[in-house]
């Protein structure tokens, strides 16, 4: 028995895969909700409807989904070029924090306010992952490595920004920034929920982000590096511009979900304003198999399982940490999957 | 400023030095061992995390302080075997796998803890090792209390030290290990198996990694709690390009580094008005440098991360 490669991997193939891998990891988490003594099938029921039963339920879950697509959208292109960019968590919290910073007092009407606070956003991000492809690339440092301690850095860089310059005077010695500007808030997608239309903004840059992927030279330029880095080379291709700019349109992606994040639901930044968007962001990426349409499925997969995971917890008395093992297990099943799409197993 | 030297010639900052580094040397020896063999193995942080919090439930069930080691070490072992069989024979990414494992295993270790220990206003304790009274060795000054007042699990890092050391560049296991990692083909020429020895170097090195999470919980404190790890792993998988893959240099790495977050936790203390995230990002920013400063010069393992199939060229 042996693996061959397959030429073109069939539609049908492409879509089985993630579901497949969906219900292998929720039997294998249904294992784990058994040994706590509660009927898995009465858990998985709790958790749908706690994430999709009413509307609120789906409001909440989409505003979960929103800052996913964006550090979904970051790992999938960074991953295409073969960046191991693991940072998104730090480029969350660095597009979060200049957000409120500079959204402070900016003292510009919202409509040029917002964009100004987006592209500040991204900026920043952007410039965060420069850093570790500019050391992969003139070094040959290991990204995986600098961008995971980068995290460690700029959360506690947030920290005492929180506790300093940007301490709000208001919060009651609550650790949290000063907010942003009323007039920078993003209005409601839904009126009376914490939908806001950051969500519109986020499929809106999973349409840009596949068509520059699909559609312009540099997407196909970073397709074939992440395919092929010497052949791509040799063919006439940057390795240098082509990773950088994976780089910045990835840190930018997952930067800018710090930046909707704060103008759609927290105004203001704390340390705990995100419960591991930027690692949830890389098994997104992968249950989408780095396709941005995919991300936009997976983000709202793993937000569902995420807010329903909270409910459930609630009803049945089962952690809430099931959560992070059903996303975590998708994962480790989604790459087993995607073997089956790229290979074939032949006699 | 004289304060900030005075630190220097204090005995407890040494003594601590061995004691911080213990679960690096646990942790960069681990990680050494699968990337000697071929394969990178990022789910190190989640790991130390499984371990820290199985050698902790083991004793807080009721089981001996040395037998919470031994558990620590076979759930790391699970894990590595999952990384392994992911990795060799399937051939998937090693950078994938490995975060899918750190995720895997941080997430298992908080489900199993909220499932079955009852978590009240404070995080039950366990009673960790206690430093060793050795006669005679601790009552010698300065060095008595520095490397002879430790607890049993320093020692025993010292030993992997050894051991992996000797079998790495003395034993044919050590040499066939070493040689997978840079010519796994080579390695099937001699008639040996190369995915069997790339498992049986994830497994092994796993299981350090977790005897040295463990270490967390069963000496330095008394609990666990989810996220205690703080990118120690992460820092391990820096050291190992740092020691350049050598047994001997990854101790010097660790005891570097050890001292460094030891002196930076004690200048804290002295040093008013400067905000206290500043000493703690350093050892992180010091990793960095540290792999900006030696990735030039790095002999990497031929065959890192490359998957070997049998009969490719």
């Amino acid at each position: 028995m042996r693996l061959e490669r397959r030429s073109t991997t069939p539609l049908g193939l492409a879509i089985v895969a993630p579901l497949a891998s969906v219900v292998a990891a929720l039997v294998l988490a249904a294992g784990l909700i058994a040994a706590a003594g509660v009927s898995p099938f009465l858990a998985y029921g709790e958790m749908l409807r706690g994430a999709l039963g009413s509307r609120l339920a789906v409001t909440e879950m989409l505003t979960r989904a929103t800052p996913l697509i964006f550090t979904g959208l970051a790992a999938a292109v960074a991953f295409r070029a073969r960046l191991w960019n693991i940072g998104g968590e730090g480029q969350f919290f660095v597009g979060a924090l200049i957000t409120a910073w500079i959204g402070h007092g900016l003292g510009l009407p919202g409509w040029l306010g917002v964009p100004t606070l987006m592209l500040a956003g991204m900026a920043a991000g952007a410039a965060l992952l420069a850093g570790p492809a500019y050391l992969r690339l003139r070094f040959g440092v290991d990204e995986v490595v600098t961008t995971l301690l980068l995290n460690f850095i700029v959360i506690l860089f947030v920290g005492m920004m929180i506790e300093g310059p940007l301490k709000d005077p208001l919060a009651f010695g609550w650790p949290q920034s000063v907010p942003v500007d009323g007039d920078f808030r993003l209005p409601d997608l839904v009126a009376r929920t914490r939908l806001h239309i950051g969500l519109l903004f986020a499929v809106a840059a999973a349409g840009i982000v596949w068509l520059v992927l699909a559609r312009t030279v540099f997407g196909a330029e970073m397709r074939a590096v992440g395919l092929n880095a010497r052949a791509s080379a040799f063919a006439g291709v940057s390795l240098t511009r082509t990773i950088m700019g994976a780089a910045l349109l990835s840190g930018a992606m997952a930067g800018l979900a710090g930046a909707v994040e704060v103008t759609g639901v927290t105004a203001g930044v704390t340390t705990t304003m995100s419960p591991g968007f930027g690692y949830a962001g890389i098994v997104v990426a992968m249950l989408a198999a780095l396709h941005p349409a995919g991300v936009v499925a997976a983000a709202i997969f793993v937000a569902t399982v995420f807010v329903g995971a909270d409910a459930m917890s609630r009803a049945t008395g089962v952690p809430s940490f099931i959560a992070d093992v059903i996303v975590a297990l998708c994962l480790l099943t989604m790459i087993v999957a995607l073997l089956f799409t790229t290979y074939r197993v032949r006699r | 400023m004289i304060e900030a030297i005075d630190l220097l010639f204090n005995t407890s900052l040494w003594a601590a030095v061995l004691r911080i580094a213990t679960p690096l040397i646990f942790g960069v020896l681990g990680a050494l061992l699968c990337e000697r063999a071929g394969v990178l193995n990022l789910g190190i942080e989640g790991i130390m995390t499984l371990g820290a919090m199985t050698g902790w439930l083991a004793v807080f069930l009721g089981t001996p302080l040395w037998l919470g080691l031994v558990v620590a070490a076979l759930c790391g072992a699970i894990m590595g075997l999952l990384h392994a069989t992911l990795t060799v024979p399937l051939g998937l990414s090693q950078h994938v796998s490995g975060l899918g494992i750190t995720l895997f295993a941080s997430a298992l270790a908080s489900y199993l803890y909220r499932l079955i220990v009852e978590v009240g206003d404070l995080p039950p304790t366990i009673e960790p090792f206690r430093a060793l009274d050795i006669p005679v060795l601790t009552d010698i000054p300065v060095l008595g209390p520095v490397l002879f007042s430790q607890a049993l699990p320093t020692y025993l890092a010292l030993l992997a030290v050894l051991v992996t050391a000797y079998v790495l560049a003395r034993t044919p296991l050590g040499l066939a290990i070493r040689m997978t990692g840079e010519n796994p083909h080579a390695v099937e020429a001699q008639g040996l198996n190369p995915m069997r020895i790339r498992v049986g170097a994830v497994v092994a090195g796993s299981a350090l990694m977790a005897i040295g999470g463990s270490f967390l919980t069963m000496v330095a404190f008394d609990s666990f709690f989810p996220g205690m790890v703080q990118g120690r792993g992460w820092i391990c998988i820096a050291l190992v390009v740092f020691a350049s893959w050598r047994p001997g240099k990854a101790l010097v790495g660790a005891l570097l580094f050890a001292l460094f977050d030891a002196y930076q936790l004690r200048l804290q203390t002295v040093s008013e008005g400067v905000p206290y995230q500043l000493f703690l990002m350093a050892p992180y920013v010091l990793s960095i440098l540290a792999l900006v400063l030696v990735a030039r010069r790095a002999e990497v393992p031929a065959a890192l991360m490359i998957p070997h199939r049998r009969g490719d060229r």
